[in-house]
């Protein structure tokens, strides 16, 4: 059954990287919903989030794909119930259309909205959560005459994890610790994070 | 690696002791690579590389340089070398067209794990992204092709990208490298201060620890079978396990089939070897894999070419698979248990827990199957009776007269499942061929790159009539260094295989298959090679001896065989290995 799924990779900064990634997907023809690449919680080492909507066994293949690049150091996938997520959206409208016709007051608490810039001519909000309440808000706002919208990627941490720090301790030495590589074919009711 | 070369001219040192130099990032590309142990590259001059070559003229000694004709046959003869010798494949090029033209070795080498390195020139990296003359975005182009890649702008990266391409390539799951280099790194002088091999890159597992409760699990599987079926593939010959593989199947007395790349792995003649796997494989390992109560994939991928029909593969074994690379568990075929490692280290592991066992019925299921496929075929294959020659005889003849001690290297199509069905081979590394990707052109500059690699031992050449016309211009490099490869051009005047389809699937229709040949002796004798055709069996027994005779540029033979034989057994696309035919 395809569902979402969102990957999450720790990676070392490297330029090509996210064209080596990239490719592993469009090799297969799956379409990458959302990508968004970050600083981690360590130095230097990057944090890919990629969401996909796929069946557990091609994202299972394709992580193990993306684990196999030599500058990438682990990489995992979830479900959403397994993540915290949010996405972030911006909506640009005419000032005098929302002076007009709607209450900002409830505009600002019913959708979550923030406003982000305020001017004469439009004015830029900002609605920051899962896909529905920035779609909710995409509905709210384009009868209003919506300028320009633009969603980001998902941002998402994992629920159940220990800090990366630890593992990347053992990820230093040439030789790692037992723990580092478990076979994860067999792991499956281990935590996200045993390696 | 190792090297006993050196250098009076240049004297690089590979120990890093001495104070720092002022030099080239040319010259300290090949101080590099002499400190990884290479001795051989082979490669192909032009604009963006020049400084390198420049620098090269002073290596004479240390780096025997190998002029192709082609870039594609320095990354063919680069991949043949590795195959043979068991060290890394080096190649130079050009940017532009010179990289562009070594994709299709770097796909091959990439899907048959063959630790390459290339490095290519680029433009100065003042002029990356303008269209300048000969530049090409290699390192997106290779991407997908490339176990790793790297570009470097400025020499000092330059020890540091080489080490680590080196050592990428050839350890974990071998595969190829590119480094690309700009002008301005190969002329800037920088402070070189030796040469560190990498040892670690803590964000790459070449071997995934072992764990001895997945290897109990197997062996647990595997003493309580009662039709255990083994399958074995280029990862015991890349993990020089082959002794420890040996042991394994001799003392479990488990049956072992070969994938064409696992071929050689163990010698022809052992009473374990059941013969080869998939499409064009052996009768009995197709038919019993779906008999067989476990099946122990070790080193292998589970090729479609090997399963046939997915869903319709061994669904009654529990599955074993060994593999020193995690994203091939699963990928096609689902296991019961998995063992990750290199089997060097796994196999052993195995053997101390296996029952020492013979399994004598279901084995002499297999040599039953065999005398079927015996009589119904082979026979026919190897002493056929009508006028034309077949390829098969012509193999036979060349088992008798090298006594199985050759190295084959095989092209693609029908003469390569011919010549990997009856070659007979006493030591590992002697079977080469361009398996997964299936490259026509690969035979004649993967020859030349084996002859490097092991110059002691004959290397012969078996192509087919097709795949030498891609790549026939490396003749010259046979030319111009001596190269004694024995060629046999098995020319049935058709792109045989794509025929074969045609005449069992298409009716018939043979869209663009016949070929109009030129005069192979002609070719050959303008190269300055000895050559003959031969076209009567009476003809094939002293042409094959002088064949093998030493040569000093090599030798061509022409043997012209039936234009319209096909090559059986044949699991037809999208049936069951189960479903093999036999005509």
């Amino acid at each position: 059954m395809k569902q979402e799924y969102t990957i999450t990779a720790y990676t070392e900064n490297q330029v090509g990287l996210l064209n080596r990634i990239a490719i592993i997907f469009s090799k297969r023809k799956i379409n990458v919903e959302s990508l968004n690449t970050s600083p981690s919680e360590i130095p230097d080492i990057f944090r890919f989030n990629i969401v996909v909507n796929e069946t557990e066994e091609t994202v299972q293949k394709v992580v193990r794909q993306i684990e196999k690049q030599v500058e990438v150091l682990r990489a995992y996938y979830h479900t959403n119930d397994e993540i915290v997520w949010q996405e972030m959206a911006l909506f640009k409208v005419a000032t005098d259309v929302i002076a007009e016709r709607v209450k900002v007051e409830r505009l600002l608490r019913e959708l979550g909205a923030r406003a982000v810039l305020i001017r004469k001519d439009y004015l830029v909000f900002e609605v920051t959560g899962h896909r529905e309440e920035t779609q909710r808000a995409v509905e709210f706002f384009e009868p209003l005459g919506l300028i320009e919208f633009v969603r980001s990627a998902r941002v998402a941490i994992i629920k159940e994890s220990r800090r990366f720090h630890e593992r990347l301790l053992d990820f230093e030495e040439a030789e790692p610790g037992e723990e580092l590589h478990t076979n994860e074919h067999l792991d499956e009711n281990e935590t996200v994070f045993s390696m | 690696m190792d090297s006993q070369t050196t250098t009076t001219a240049a004297k690089p040192s590979a120990n890093g002791q001495q104070a720092t130099q002022l030099l080239s990032g040319s010259e300290i590309t090949l101080r590099t690579l002499v400190g990884e142990g290479v001795d051989m590259v082979f490669g192909y001059p032009g604009g963006a590389i020049m400084p390198i070559y420049d620098a090269l003229y002073d290596f004479e000694g240390a780096l025997k340089h190998i002029l192709t004709r082609h870039e594609q046959g320095a990354i063919h003869a680069a991949q043949g070398y590795a195959r043979a010798s068991g060290k890394v494949g080096i190649v130079f090029a050009t940017s532009g067209p010179g990289a562009t033209n070594l994709v299709t070795g770097l796909a091959d080498a990439q899907i048959d794990s063959t630790p390459i390195v290339c490095i290519t020139g680029q433009v100065y990296a003042s002029l990356l992204g303008s269209d300048a003359f000969q530049e090409t975005d290699v390192i997106n182009i290779t991407a997908p092709v490339t176990k790793w890649n790297f570009q470097v702008t400025d020499a000092a990266e330059i020890p540091d990208a080489i080490a680590k391409a080196c050592y990428i390539a050839r350890t974990g799951r071998p595969g190829p490298v590119l480094i690309d280099i700009t002008k301005n790194a190969q002329l800037e002088k920088t402070e070189y201060a030796g040469y560190k091999p990498y040892t670690h890159l803590r964000s790459y597992r070449p071997k995934p620890i072992v764990r001895r409760e997945f290897v109990e699990e197997a062996a647990k599987f595997i003493n309580e079978a009662k039709r255990p079926f083994v399958l074995f593939g280029q990862g015991v010959i890349l993990g020089n396990a082959e002794e420890e593989f040996k042991t394994f199947i001799e003392k479990s007395g488990i049956p072992a089939a070969w994938t064409l790349l696992g071929l050689s792995a163990i010698p022809t003649d052992h009473p374990l070897n059941v013969g080869m796997l998939g499409m064009h494989g052996n009768y009995g390992p197709n038919v019993l894999t779906n008999e067989c109560d476990v099946l122990i994939a070790i080193g292998m991928r589970f090729d479609d070419r090997v399963t046939g029909r997915l869903d319709k593969y061994a669904k009654q074994a529990k599955v074993i698979h060994f593999d020193i690379d995690p994203a091939e568990i699963d990928k096609n075929v689902k296991t019961t248990v998995a063992v990750w490692g290199d089997c060097k280290e796994t196999l052993p592991m195995l053997t101390e827990l296996i029952e020492e066992k013979t399994h004598q019925a279901w084995v002499q299921r297999f040599r039953d199957h065999d005398e079927i496929e015996q009589t119904e075929l082979i026979f026919n294959e190897l002493n056929p009776t009508c006028d034309e020659l077949s390829m098969g005889e012509v193999i036979r003849e060349l088992n008798e007269l090298t006594n199985g001690e050759a190295i084959i290297v095989t092209d693609v199509g029908q003469h390569q499942m011919v010549a990997s069905r009856y070659a007979q081979f006493k030591q590992s590394r002697s079977n080469i061929t361009s398996g997964g990707l299936g490259t026509m052109g690969f035979a004649l500059p993967a020859a030349i790159g084996a002859k490097f690699g092991a110059p002691h031992r004959p290397v012969v050449a078996i192509i087919g009539d097709g795949g030498f016309q891609m790549t026939l211009q490396e003749l010259g490099v046979m030319m111009q260094y001596g190269v004694d490869v024995k060629v046999v051009i098995l020319n049935n005047s058709f792109l045989g295989m794509v025929r074969q389809w045609q005449e069992l699937f298409l009716d018939k229709r043979y869209s663009s298959t016949d070929m109009h040949n030129p005069d192979f002796v002609a070719i050959a004798k303008a190269y300055g090679l000895e050559s003959q055709s031969v076209s009567e069996r009476k003809d094939l027994k002293n042409a094959i001896k002088t064949l093998l005779e030493e040569h000093p540029k090599g030798y061509l033979l022409e043997v012209v065989v039936g234009k319209e034989n096909n090559v059986f057994p044949m699991v037809p696309q999208g049936c069951s290995v189960a479903e093999i035919r036999l005509k």
